[in-house]
């Protein structure tokens, strides 16, 4: 195939500007990478989580009681709209792997005997269900299976309503229910120290008494159903029986993670894209308006023979296209391989039989089609200049470009500066949009830099507040029922404890006229050394004698503020509805916390001075004795260790955190070169002839040099710091827009991290001017000056 | 005014010998300068003539250190030009060569008087940027910047940014290429007065032979030789030229 005269020359051109279009196809490669990348998870993520949901019945509504008869189940069931029922029960159990002294949390879930649920059905990995003779049989986790190499025939063992029974693992499964599956009281999956296990009914009855009854109830609605409706005559149906409150899907927990994550997602492939594809369409339009000075007598030419002006506009639009294009082939490869891996760290967090990534043509060619649009837009301005050139006037070589003196400024740089420097500002003076743009490119750079290091200072910010500032406690054990207060004493005589305190968690729901919150309220004792109250900035907490004291993020959704005040039914017992006073909103990072002065909330109560939860500050080195101890002992509950949540944090999030800061700051360093290395062969492409004629007045190619790379300096000194406060801003907009029920990203940004953002994009701005550099040492003194401009 | 200068007493500022350069332009040899031997004596004003492609730019780019010969050697007073190297160049062209081209080649972010104090600010023994401007006539015009003055001006302030250094040697290419006629007198005075008054050698390239009744001494260019060498009886001062 003959390509036309002026495709060949485009094909050339490209050719030889191939560093500057690199540079620009980079840009829009990682905008098109993040973008394609979180669509393609998103989808992968959408996709899979529907198609589990609905092979494998995931709930609608979900309740739990205390103990209803089972009767109550077809009563249920024929409440209108609802589809499918299933009865069960949930418990909590400590379980005991041979080898693991660490406590292990697991939530034992009953199968209808001998056969699969009629809803929240599991994917068996391995192995079968147990038989309706096997009372002892265990379905388990895959998760927890695989931390503890858990195959069918395996024994372990739990702790029972206070009884040791001896499990045997029949099969492993995954379930909708617990995509995520974070135990009590934590924050992150920790599958060594969580586990669920389904089995036989028979044996929970049993146990906890709970013969001919259930307390926990899943629900399938019809399709287009009023869910409030149901939850509304569920929570009547259920309350004789202790009930606490049923939830819609949208608030079961594993679900609400993974709806949040698919959120976040969303949000980040509105954000970061945005600016790799500004500051390219940026370049684009720079690097065409420098081609068409130069190409003046050509365009002029082309046109004297009869080209049209939109022949004219498309050929320089088809260039900046091309240099698009590859960015988009580039990010498009890019963006597979990063929603891939993505994906698959996806699939250690969250579990799914097949997490299926597939990327569909969607999240590519929208991708594609805004990185495209980008580009047009960006070269609009300078096709339509070369379009408008008439024929003649191209031809004529252009005038100089006229300088003027700036005032005060003029004195100022004549007094103090040689004429090199006076060079270096007066270009920048008379091109200062150009300047401020390329100054705002390197600052996008930096600002990206300042964001994705700027993870790691949030990660110590809240662990360090949340897990050591705020908790001082080494173990969290939750008691199965309220004890009266004095169960200190008998928690303080356990190996190695050193301190203990008690606390009430009451689960509750928050009503603020029509919204309507489920959230724990906490009583504290009045001064607490192993809980410390404090807020986000780090300010002390106290706790006033009566009234809630709310996480700001709370009292923001219920749309309350100090002196309102709450309705606060409390989920269980007697189901007392209190009317609290707000008496302070504090802010915090992690969670939506309500606390309230213990004797204040057992006095609201109604009830003596009780307490549902032990904080213990322990040696060490008795851990292992304090673990024994606890697991012999009847009203534990759950057991969580400080160290085991840090860690656990810290291994889901911090570990990846680091791969995408990595992916991050080689997105930000191909700005800040993008940037850098196209303004600077701009410059020496239009000041060469300058450059070249202060080589034959006498200058050496370093004093050359200064003049080209003085001015590049300039810019990125100017664009140093206006990154700095558009990093903050960034972050800031990070921060609010990922905010979470669970999570806000603290907006600190260490100075460090400032220092760091800021030498790593020098240090690329200064690799391209060593680039650049060798260029000037090898301008062509002679050809220079005798080509006519 | 005609001078009648004595000869031939006078020393060689710069002299070459044997100068070959050969161009290599895809796979054909351009021979640009086939052995050329030539002195420019101290305050002598020569004029290169010849027609485009006869190798007198090449050989004026030699002689001013903006490029080496494949063979041969210049010295500029005794000392081989090639023995210090790009750096040596670059200091040879500082401190002793003013150039004058076709194309002004101003700075165009710098005024006129800045424009020659970019190289009296590096020279060892400069003239005051005013008095350089004053010498061609831009006195009134020193705050000027490149686009508010004419093609003469322009090439006029070149000249003077050539000569401001003092230097030894003051090389000109087609210096008058680009003005009309009226405007080329002009900037040939400045080039006759500075050569003058401060005694420069000075060498200029032309291909309009009317040009050379201002020179001591004509060299005719054809093909990458001196074809032929002219002396001047007496040199004829440009308002006297016309063309």
């Amino acid at each position: 195939m003959r390509l036309h005269p002026l495709d060949r020359k485009l094909v050339r051109d490209l050719w030889r500007m191939r560093g500057q279009a690199f540079a620009i196809a980079l840009i829009v490669a990682s905008g098109v990478a993040v973008l394609s990348s979180s669509l393609a998870v998103v989808d992968a993520l959408s996709e899979t989580t529907r198609g589990f949901y609905e092979r494998h019945r995931f709930g609608d509504v979900f309740a739990s009681a205390t103990r209803a008869p089972r009767s109550l189940a077809a009563r249920i069931a024929a409440l209108p709209e609802v589809q499918a029922v299933d009865a069960r029960i949930v418990e909590q159990a400590t379980l005991d792997v041979a080898g693991f002294a660490d406590p292990i949390i697991g939530a034992l879930v009953s199968l209808p005997s001998g056969g699969e649920a009629a809803l929240n059905r599991l994917a068996l990995r391995a192995g079968t269900l147990p038989e309706p003779d096997q009372p002892d049989a265990v379905v388990l986790s895959e998760a927890f299976a695989e931390a503890h190499d858990l195959v069918p025939g395996d024994v372990l063992h739990a702790l029972v309503n206070g009884r040791r029974r001896a499990l045997r693992v029949t099969g492993i499964a995954l379930s909708p229910e617990y995509v995520y599956a974070i135990g009590p009281g934590t924050l992150m999956p920790d599958p060594r120290r969580y586990a669920i296990a389904w089995m036989n009914p028979s044996a929970l009855e049993a146990a906890y008494d709970l013969d001919g009854a259930f307390n926990d109830v899943v629900l399938a609605l019809g399709r287009g159903a009023d869910t409030n409706a149901v939850i509304r005559a569920l929570d009547t149906l259920l309350a004789p029986y202790g009930g606490t409150g049923a939830i819609a899907r949208a608030d079961q927990l594993s679900n609400w993670f993974l709806m949040n994550e698919i959120q976040q997602l969303r949000r980040m492939a509105g954000i970061l894209p945005t600016i790799f594809l500004a500051v390219a369409a940026f370049l684009g339009n720079m690097v065409l308006a420098r081609l068409i000075a130069t190409e003046r007598a050509e365009i002029g030419l082309v046109k004297a023979f009869g080209y049209g002006d939109a022949t004219v506009a498309w050929h320089y639009a088809k260039l900046v296209l091309a240099m698009a294009g590859l960015g988009v082939l580039l990010g498009w490869l890019a963006g597979w391989a990063l929603g891939r891996w993505t994906t698959v760290l996806y699939a250690e967090m969250f579990r799914f039989p097949t997490l299926y990534y597939t990327p569909g043509f969607g999240p590519f060619a929208l991708s594609a089609g805004v990185s495209l649009a980008a580009a047009l837009a960006g070269a609009l301005g300078s096709a339509r200049r070369a379009a408008a050139l008439p024929p003649a006037e191209a031809m004529r070589p252009p005038a100089p470009p006229a300088y003027r003196r700036a005032g005060a400024l003029s004195d100022l740089l004549r007094r103090v500066l040689e004429q090199l420097t006076r060079i270096v500002l007066r270009q920048l003076l008379r091109w200062p949009l150009r300047a401020l743009l390329t100054s705002a490119g390197i600052a996008a750079s930096v600002a990206v830099l300042i964001m994705s290091f700027q993870w790691l200072d949030a990660l110590d910010h809240m662990i360090g507040s949340f897990f050591f500032q705020q908790q001082r406690q080494d173990v969290t054990v939750s008691l199965v029922e309220v004890h009266p207060d004095t169960v200190r004493n008998a928690f303080a005589r356990l190996p190695g404890v050193l301190a203990v305190e008690a606390q009430r968690a009451v689960p509750a729901r928050i009503h603020a006229g029509h919204r309507v919150r489920r959230e724990a309220v906490v009583g504290l004792p009045e001064v607490s050394a192993l809980h410390v109250l404090e807020d986000a900035g780090g300010n002390a907490i106290t706790l006033p004698p009566d009234g809630l004291v709310l996480s700001s993020a709370l009292a923001r959704r219920l749309g309350v503020a100090p002196g309102g005040h709450l309705v606060v039914e409390v989920l269980g017992g007697a189901r007392p509805v209190l009317t609290l006073p707000v008496a302070a909103v504090f802010e915090t990072w992690i969670g939506t916390p309500t606390y309230m002065r213990l004797d204040a909330l057992n006095r609201a109560l109604g009830d003596p001075p009780v307490v549902n939860t032990v904080l213990l500050r322990v040696d060490s080195r008795e851990l292992p004795a304090l673990f024994a101890a606890l697991k012999a002992t009847p009203a534990t509950g759950a057991v969580t260790l400080r160290r085991a949540a840090v860690d656990s944090f810290n291994a889901s999030i911090a570990e990846h955190m680091h791969v995408f800061i990595a992916i991050y700051v080689l997105f930000a360093c191909t700005l800040a070169a993008g940037v850098s290395y196209n303004s600077m062969r701009i410059s020496l492409s239009e000041r060469g002839r300058e450059l070249a004629t202060l080589r034959v007045l006498g200058f050496g190619s370093g004093e050359v040099a200064y003049v080209l790379l003085g001015e590049a300096a300039l810019l990125v000194l100017i664009g140093l710091p206006m990154g700095c406060g558009l990093g903050l801003a960034l972050t800031q907009l990070i921060s609010s827009s990922f905010e979470t029920e669970l999570f806000r990203i603290p907006p600190v940004i260490e100075p460090s991290t400032y220092g760091i953002a800021l030498i790593v994009a020098s240090l690329t701005a200064v690799a391209c001017g060593v680039l650049v550099r060798r260029r000037v040492a090898r301008l062509d003194l002679v050809a220079v000056l005798k080509t006519r401009e | 005014m005609p001078a009648v200068r004595p000869e031939p007493e006078r020393a060689a500022t710069l002299s070459g010998r044997d100068l070959v350069k050969t161009y290599h332009v895809g796979d054909v040899d351009i021979h640009a300068l086939r052995g050329v031997d030539v002195d420019l004596l101290e305050g002598e004003l020569v004029v290169l003539l010849g027609p485009s492609g006869s190798g007198k730019s090449t050989l004026l780019n030699i002689l001013g250190g903006l490029d080496t010969p494949t063979s041969g050697e210049v010295r500029f007073r005794g000392r081989a030009l090639a023995a210090g190297g790009e750096r040596g160049l670059t200091r040879y062209r500082r401190d002793h060569v003013g150039f004058v081209f076709q194309f002004y080649n101003l700075v165009a972010s710098l005024t006129a008087e800045e424009n020659v104090a970019l190289v009296t600010e590096i020279a060892p023994a400069p003239m005051a940027p005013a008095d350089a401007l004053a010498l061609v006539g831009l006195e009134t015009r020193l705050d000027a910047f490149p686009a508010q003055l004419s093609g003469g001006e322009q090439q006029r302030v070149a000249i003077a940014r050539a000569v401001a250094k003092q230097p030894d040697v003051l090389l000109c290419d087609e210096p008058t290429g680009a003005l009309d006629s009226v405007t080329g007198v002009k900037v040939l005075e400045a080039i006759a007065q500075v050569n003058r008054e401060i005694g420069t050698t000075t060498a200029v390239i032309t291909h309009n032979a009317v040009i050379a009744g201002m020179a001591d001494r004509v060299l005719r260019f054809g093909d990458g030789r001196i074809v032929e060498t002219q002396r001047n009886p007496t040199r004829r001062s440009p308002r006297e030229l016309a063309w």
